[in-house]
């Protein structure tokens, strides 16, 4: 976002550090020393009896993630593509998905297109015999478009900035090649902006996790909701919220290391 | 850049005059959501029903400054017990389970449970007349309990709600084949427009340990001098004739129950 | 649909000025929050930048731990936990308990969570100062709190606010995650609204429209304020 337009860096990055320095190690202790305490005088009882679904429910979430951010993923390409090349009509369509997309609140997107579709089709009883209806009446459907649309919405901003970024110059150059339009975008372009848009990916994908749990709200089943069900049951705020915690922290740590590992496969070869 | 240093400083001020805000009043927690005919938000911002009612002529008789502090019902236990709330006025059944972690004063009024369905569909309200069927609920009530025993083992699903009207929206809009709740709750969403879909299907059989015993203000372990006031309060209105007169304006029938 | 549009009226039987009440106290919230968050950013930032090597691992595990766990989430734990851990603390110095109101509450789980974007976004912006002006500043006799404030956080300003336009926009957004704790701003009263006439459609439209505005509104006026703040930079693309 920012970098240093000319001259030294008045900061100096301190020499990588180990993790066995004195200070750390003094941290490392009192934090053992927390989660000791956390784990010998709080409630843990109910761990057990909640284990299998838990591991459901983080299954759920991450199906849930996979799914809403590949789809949406493809979904972001032409929409940040016909923002950049495409024909008037269709840019600013796009431009205005995207502005009312990322200018509301993904809470308030969910709960209009499950209620509010909801009572539409209280309407239209007819509805009910329709072969649809099955996969309509159930709550993930709402879930999973809402945060599709959401990830398509935020990545295909990021699209617009990696395909208008390709420099020009690479672009005439296929022409002057002779490579016909559609060619020059399936070589060139595309895969460019592809690469310039990875590093945000990690990033998006880490928001995406966190937007997950508001699914819960519309009685769709993931690790929140039943962590939820576990504080209803047994009337303990704290520690189901903490291990909530540890979960998604884990999960985030893990989305990290998977798409550094990625990154670390593409080859960079920059001019 | 003072102006900038300034207006921080005054940022940390408001915060910290904001936290430090003293108050002197007893703050009852209402379940966020609008529940008919005991509390809803009207069209003005305010909080109307019977249960208002009753708040208002308890707090009048035990001359306390009451407070309606809106929380959501799925959070209302722990915003009891860590004192974001002092008492708890939301059709909260008296149950075990929930004495095992908050205080209730005696009952204020009681409610059978119902299961109304579609007008279109024949089912009786038990776990035969259940089998199969999606049953919405809301979260944190003795109805999800009770549907999780009951019928939970041969109904299709038990859906659970963060708010009673989404449960009854849901039933509308056809999600959902049976809902569960108090009685007298659902008997005012059949009587709105949007519950002309539905009918009553009958009352589910009583099981006084997850129904609990009547409904109760909910309090703090502990606060043995508001439970004693409020409990004389209640008492009081209800000798006074003070409980008839409002509740004679919401129900034809005694809500206090035997 | 269009049918119920007279339930969007500001007087009653109409719910618009439930709806806007609401919005004012979104509003409410995320400046709040938000100048919190800038606080706390900006402590957060020196502290990574100059602190010691404890304050700084601290601030890293702050910033990874919430930048890491959903706004939901950790709504949901500050706003209770928060509480019940001042007045804690409070009853162990001995002090009766303080009543924290709604609002203060809301603003402080705000906070705490733009903190930890504040300080990356500030601390980025920190670095992108060429040193040399700084070391001007300091060999001119400033001392480092005057060289802060005359130079440091003047000269860093264009380059954070991109970021910190970002995070207002993020904020004007979390704050609709406290309907889930009961907090009637713009989205629950919207809820509370949509529930009570079960004409959810045309209200959580309405609430769209609102938070929509928000958002182009400032839009506006973060250009203009980009536009001032860039005075005397380069021009860049």
């Amino acid at each position: 976002m920012s970098e240093g337009l000319s001259g030294l860096p008045l900061y100096v990055p301190p020499k990588p550090r180990s993790l066995l320095e004195p200070h750390r190690l003094l941290l490392m202790a009192v934090f053992a020393g927390i989660i000791l305490c956390a784990i010998l005088f709080m409630r843990w009882d109910w761990l057990p009896t909640y284990g299998p679904r838990l591991l459901y429910g983080v299954w759920q979430t991450l199906v849930m993630l996979f799914w809403t951010a590949s789809i949406g993923f493809l979904l972001a390409v032409p929409i940040g593509l016909v923002q950049v090349t495409g024909p008037r009509p269709l840019a600013w369509l796009a431009r205005i998905f995207c502005t009312i997309i990322r200018g509301t609140p993904l809470l308030l997107q969910l709960w209009l297109l499950y209620y509010g579709l909801g009572s539409v089709f209280a309407q239209y009883p007819e509805l009910r015999s329709s072969f649809l209806w099955p996969t309509l009446r159930q709550a993930w459907p709402y879930g999973f478009t809402a945060l599709m649309i959401s990830f398509a919405a935020y990545e295909g901003e990021v699209m617009r900035g990696a395909f208008a970024g390709v420099p020009r110059g690479e672009l005439e150059a296929a022409r002057a090649f002779g490579m016909s339009r559609w060619t020059a975008f399936r070589r060139i372009w595309l895969p460019r902006a592809l690469h310039r848009a990875l590093p945000t990916l990690a990033g998006e994908t880490v928001l995406q996790l966190k937007s997950t749990p508001l699914v819960a709200t519309i009685t769709v089943i993931d690790v929140y909701a039943v962590i939820s069900k576990v504080r209803q049951d047994t009337y303990l705020t704290y520690e189901p919220l903490l291990l909530l915690a540890l979960i998604y922290l884990c999960l985030t740590a893990v989305l990290v290391v998977v798409f550094r590992y990625l990154e670390s496969r593409i080859p960079t070869r920059e001019a | 850049m003072t102006s900038i240093v300034k207006t921080l400083a005054l940022a940390l001020v408001l915060s910290a005059a904001a936290l430090g805000a003293q108050a002197q009043e007893v703050k009852v927690g209402f379940a966020a959501e609008p529940y008919p005919p005991f509390t809803s938000p009207d069209a003005n911002g305010k909080w109307v029903g019977w249960e208002v009612e009753f708040m208002d002529a308890i707090c009048a008789e035990a001359k306390l400054k009451c407070v309606i502090t809106p929380v959501a019902w799925d959070g209302i236990i722990p915003a009891l017990t860590s004192k974001k709330i002092d008492m708890i006025i939301g059709s909260m059944s008296i149950t075990e389970e929930r004495l095992k972690t908050i205080d209730f004063s005696d009952k204020y009024y009681n409610t059978p449970t119902g299961i109304i369905g579609p007008k279109s569909e024949k089912f009786d309200a038990t776990p035969e007349g259940l089998k199969g069927k999606v049953i919405g609920v809301q979260v944190s009530t003795v109805h999800q309990d009770y549907a999780t025993k009951y019928f939970g083992p041969g109904a299709a699903e038990i859906k659970e709600y963060q708010t009673q009207d989404e449960a009854d929206q849901d039933l509308a809009a056809g999600r959902v084949d049976a809902v569960q709740a108090d009685a007298i709750a659902l008997d005012a969403f059949l009587k709105s427009d949007a519950g002309k879909c539905c009918e009553l299907k009958g009352n589910v059989k009583d099981d006084t340990a997850i129904l609990g015993a009547g409904v109760g203000v909910g309090l703090r372990k502990g606060e043995t001098d508001l439970k004693s006031k409020i409990n004389a309060a209640i008492k009081a209105i209800r000798a006074n004739g003070t409980y008839d007169k409002f509740s004679k304006r919401y129900f034809d029938f005694d809500i206090y129950g035997g | 649909m269009s049918g119920n549009l007279h339930l969007l009226s500001l007087t009653p039987p109409g719910w618009g000025g439930v709806l806007l009440a609401g919005l004012f106290a979104s509003l409410q919230l995320a400046v709040g929050g938000y100048l919190l968050g800038l606080v706390i950013g900006i402590g957060g930032a020196f502290g990574k930048l100059y602190g010691g090597p404890i304050l700084r691992d601290l601030l890293e595990v702050y910033t990874t731990v919430i930048r890491a766990v959903p706004e939901l989430v950790l709504i949901l734990l500050l706003y209770y936990a928060g509480t019940d851990l001042i007045n804690q603390l409070l009853a162990l110095v001995g002090s009766p308990s303080v009543d924290i109101s709604g609002l203060a509450a809301g603003i402080f789980v705000i906070g705490v969570v733009q903190g930890a974007y504040a300080t990356e976004v500030l601390r980025g912006a920190i670095r992108a100062i060429p040193s040399g002006q700084v070391e001007a500043a300091r060999a001119y006799g400033m001392s480092a709190v005057l060289a802060l404030r005359r130079v440091t956080l003047p000269a860093m300003l264009p380059y954070a606010i991109p970021g910190l336009a970002n995070l207002w926009m993020i904020a004007t957004k979390d704050t609709a995650l406290l309907a889930v704790v009961g907090f009637s701003e713009l989205t629950l009263a919207t809820r509370q609204a949509a529930g009570s006439t079960k004409a959810y459609m045309t209200f959580y439209l309405a609430a769209g429209v609102l938070y929509l505005m928000v958002t182009l509104v400032s839009n506006v006026i973060i250009a203009l304020i980009e536009r001032r703040a860039r005075r005397g930079m380069p021009q860049t693309v």
